[in-house]
């Protein structure tokens, strides 16, 4: 299993030149050898030398023993999209060396292990070879930890190739072990030992490497699910169930690590509930009964786990039953590839279960977003009283992404249309009357009461069945019309309630973009591209369905508009062509779902080929 | 005559029901009704939960003054969790079926148990799923006949042996046709603390009350097997002599257990005697009473109950939906320091 790491170069795409502070490093090894450790390290480091820089990890879905590849891309102009081609490749992987070395870009830069079996018969790339046995001999490790260590050498080869101040790799051991000096200075022995076995016996031939900038300063590196558990838990977040499912399992993992921020400080008890349930049709029921008790409640999973979710959905739709479900998304369909990202659950999400539904489904496309809909996914959910999606992808919860920092929310936390006893004594005074389904405001959304409100008349009974606007069961076809249409009615009205989207705009340019999700970065990087050799576009990155008016008018003012997503069937594009007002012949799909990260240079290749053959 | 709480009976009611007339399940609602009556059960505190099938529509049958929950086939279970993880203050009443329960909730009956879910759990057991038109249920009794299907050769499932393995701490079975008992049995299960299994075989007057079947109201009268005679005392009694322990048990004697809001559950050993204090006793009373076709009832297995499922996360004491806005979002500063971490 190798992963097409290096796919054929497009054309037209102007000749690259790597340099300074702009190149790419591959790793090479074995899973659960503690590479991500090192690979890490090197982030971190150029984090700290002020370098923008982004990492992927492709890993298999195994513990122990198959082959991952990490890609870190430092940008000087702060691109941040997977780039195809790694200048630098660390084959430290027995059993992929030989196609990591046949893979390699002409005039990369190869560094191996020497003590694998394997022959370079490439002389267009520079070679460094380590003999990691010999260097890790030099140093006395725990013989437990020797063999996890020894990545840490080429963390300090290429320190000293690169030029990476070998005090700022401590540091970021430091940040890797959280402070922990112990661990940090036994890596950290390693990564010195290699550093100085390269000062002696290596010899510069390469010209890549890095300088230190001033590009990251008031800047963070967080994965994506630490960033989403964050925000739920600063957006009153109290009852979370869940079970694991790759690659959501970090975003609840992330809420257990920050619990100290909900804890009382004078009792010690904690005010979130987390409860791993028996599978995700149980987790599912557990947050839908909680935020029908009044939790503000929250589930992430990914896709098999979002099909099992599909009849309690429907549930929390038609009984209006705010919760928010995070879908981690992976390739499917089936098991599919569970370490691999997509964006292939959009359409699922937008109308799951059965009957007619419609969900909202909220689409972050960075770490801010994450933590930002953190928060609000748990308002719009009470606003609105009904589920909320949020779809991130592997891509962004598990891997680093540079950051602003999070900005505090700028509202408080909105519970909605929910009558404690004061407010339903105060609108029975009103109005003489509450109805749990009745539309007293015209905006679709009815007034909810919750269990345990002391009052003779705050209960109603809750059902999946048909119901009237009393709560009652009935099987009246107007009843049930009448439910329909206000349920529509409230989705019109989410429409204006969900995040808008970002919009890149210039009335002169007559081709647009829209995307959304972690395509941005590719997006971005694309249109300079193109723009310096003449395509100019707009761009519009939706951030939630339903769609705002924002979105038709986009497609409204442009000659021709590409819809860029990264899964199989062109499913935004669907549901563009499916819910828009007038013609849709001018949206163009660019689907990829090929299970890795968006380029920049495949989106280019596109749109170009397309342009050209207009 | 009104209750500590200036209410009627009556008030305790809810909608007309829609099953079949004799149906065991309206006996169960009526005791249910009872039962809040004469606890004084304010029905804003109570919530009723069920899945789906004619059991789970009970719930809108009785305590109108209760929030309800008719939920997703066999899931209740997991709505239960959820509802009582958000606040702990709620007297959770959930109603389900041997359909429910026994064949797609299976599992969840079994989580709800391990985790102790503050819950009394009713199933009304009739072997049949009446909805659908008289399937057999995971409880029917091997070898019966149904019109629907023929014969029945699978062994039923027990859910009150079910639940004893599972680490239920209160289980107990009992016979719609038998008011008292299911009345005594139920004010039992809402003084505990922790899932309190309520197994109560509720005829289906429509799909399977033949004699032969040990579901029906015929067989339920003539062979229903009562292992004591229940008595509750309510919170303020004092007990007349310590606990008595388990081993001293002799017969004759009354056994009485304080459940931990006070109160008591005086049982009165019969011929079939049984002492519901040990585990292996309650699996070897189930066991005979499976091989032979014995409608034993009463308090199958008590034990003083593990912490709650809130109790084992360290919750506040103030129930999760009524935490002040304060208390649920950290300060500006607090994640100015946190964003210092990952700079």
């Amino acid at each position: 299993m190798v992963i097409n790491m290096q796919p054929a170069v497009e054309t037209r795409w102007e000749r690259y030149q790597p340099g300074v502070n702009d190149f790419a490093l591959m790793v090479a090894t074995e899973n659960g050898s503690g590479s991500q450790t090192s690979n890490v390290v090197l982030i971190r480091s150029l984090f700290k030398m002020g370098i923008p820089v982004s990492g992927k990890n492709l890993f298999p879905s195994n513990i122990k023993g198959l082959p991952t590849w990490y890609t870190i891309r430092a940008s000087k102009d702060g691109y941040t999209a997977r780039r195809a081609t790694t200048e630098v490749a660390i084959a430290f992987n027995q059993d992929t060396i030989t196609e990591d070395i046949a893979t390699m870009p002409s005039g990369g830069v190869l560094i191996t292990n020497k003590d694998l079996k394997y022959r370079v018969d490439r002389a267009d790339v520079t070679v460094y070879e380590l003999p990691v046995k010999a260097i890790m001999a030099q140093g006395e490790f725990p013989k437990d930890f020797a063999d996890r260590i020894a990545n840490m050498v080429y963390v300090g080869v290429c320190c000293q190739l690169f030029d990476i101040p070998i005090d700022i790799a401590y540091s970021a051991l430091l940040d890797q072990f959280n402070g922990k000096e112990k661990p940090a200075k036994m890596n950290f022995a390693a990564v010195q030992l290699a550093y100085d076995w390269a000062k002696v016996n290596l010899v510069k031939q390469d010209s890549l490497r890095f300088e230190p900038m001033n590009e990251t300063a008031g800047k963070i590196l967080i994965e994506g699910n630490d960033a989403g558990a964050i925000g739920a838990l600063f957006g009153g977040l109290t009852v979370v169930a869940w079970y694991p499912i790759t690659p959501s399992t970090s975003l609840v993992d992330n809420i257990l690590n920050h619990m100290h921020l909900r804890k009382d400080p004078e009792t010690g008890l904690s005010t979130v509930a987390v409860v791993q349930a028996e599978d995700e049709l149980a987790a599912i029921g557990m947050i839908i009964g909680a935020g029908w008790a009044g939790a503000r409640s929250m589930t992430a999973t990914s896709g098999p786990g979002i099909s099992l979710m599909a009849e309690f959905t429907g549930l929390a739709y038609f009984a209006e039953i705010p919760t928010v479900i995070w879908d981690i998304t992976r390739m499917g369909p089936s098991t599919g590839l569970p370490t691999r990202t997509s964006q292939g659950d959009l359409l699922f999400l937008y109308t799951l279960s059965h009957g007619d539904t419609r969900h909202i489904v909220l689409l972050p496309g960075n770490a801010e977003e994450c933590f930002e809909f953190g928060w609000r996914s748990l308002d719009i959910a009470e606003q609105m009283q009904t589920p909320v999606f949020v779809m991130s992808d592997l891509d962004l919860g598990m891997n680093l992404w540079l950051s602003n920092p999070f900005t505090y929310p700028e509202t408080p936390i909105n519970h909605g249309k929910t009558l404690d006893k004061a407010k339903l004594e105060a609108f029975f005074e009103e109005k003489n009357e509450w109805f749990r389904y009745r539309d007293y405001d015209g905006d679709g959304i009815p007034y909810r009461t919750t269990p345990g409100t002391e009052h003779t008349r705050a209960a109603y009974f809750t059902r999946g069945t048909g119901h009237n606007d009393m709560a009652v069961y009935s099987e009246r076809a107007d009843d049930w019309m009448e439910n329909m249409t206000r349920l529509r009615h409230k989705f019109e009205t989410a429409r204006t309630v969900v995040p808008k989207p970002i919009t890149h705009y210039d009335a002169a340019k007559r081709i647009g973009i829209i995307s959304y999700g972690t395509n941005d970065p590719a997006v971005l990087e694309a249109r300079d591209h193109m723009a310096a050799s003449g395509i100019e576009t707009n761009y519009l990155r939706v951030r939630a369905l339903p769609l705002n008016q924002e979105v038709w008018d986009f497609i409204d003012q442009h000659d021709r508009v590409y819809v860029v997503e990264n899964n199989f069937d062109g499913q935004l594009w669907q549901i563009l062509r499916m819910e828009s007002p007038f013609a849709q012949s001018n949206l163009i799909a660019l689907a990829l779902g090929d299970t890795l990260p968006m380029t920049a240079r495949w989106l280019h290749g596109k749109i170009v080929e397309h342009e050209e053959a207009l | 005559m009104a209750n500590a709480l200036g209410l009627e009976r009556a008030d305790y009611r809810g909608g007309k029901s829609t099953l079949c007339p004799g149906c065991g399940h309206d006996s169960i609602s009526n005791q249910i009704i009872s039962m809040a009556y004469d606890l004084n059960l304010p029905m804003w505190k109570v919530i009723k939960l069920s899945g789906i099938g004619c059991s789970s529509k009970t719930p809108a049958y009785f305590l109108k003054g209760s929030h309800g929950f008719n939920s997703v086939h066999g899931r209740m279970p997991s709505v239960a969790t959820g509802a009582t993880l958000a606040n702990h203050d709620l007297i959770a009443i959930a109603v389900s079926g041997d359909g429910d329960t026994g064949s797609i909730g299976l599992g969840q009956y079994k989580h709800l148990i391990r985790r102790n879910v503050p819950v009394v759990y009713i199933i009304e057991n009739n072997g049949v799923y009446g909805l659908t038109k008289g399937q057999f249920s995971a409880t029917a009794d091997e070898g019966q006949f149904l019109k629907y299907y023929g014969k029945n050769d699978l062994p039923p499932i027990d859910l009150c042996l079910e639940a004893v393995i599972g680490g239920a701490t209160f289980v107990g079975r009992s016979f719609s046709g038998d008011a008292k008992q299911v009345q005594a049995l139920l004010k039992a299960a809402v003084a505990h603390r922790g899932t309190a299994v309520l197994d109560i075989v509720s005829p289906c007057v429509t799909f399977n009350n033949a004699p032969e079947s040990t579901k029906s109201y015929p067989y339920g009268q003539d062979h229903e097997i009562r292992l004591h005679d229940i008595e509750i005392l309510a919170p303020g009694y004092v007990a007349p002599k310590p606990e008595i322990a388990v081993g001293d048990y002799d017969d004759g004697q009354v056994i009485e257990v304080e459940m931990h809001d006070g109160t008591f559950v005086r049982l009165k050993k019969l011929e079939a005697g049984h002492d519901p204090r040990s585990r292996s006793e309650a699996m070897t009373v189930l066991d005979k009473a499976g091989r032979e076709n014995l409608l034993l009832t009463g308090l199958i297995y008590y034990e003083e109950p593990r912490p709650t499922l809130g109790e084992t996360l360290n919750l506040t004491a103030t129930p999760l939906a009524h935490l002040d806005d304060s208390r649920l979002r950290p300060s500006a500063d607090t994640l100015a320091s946190l964003m210092q971490k990952y700079a």
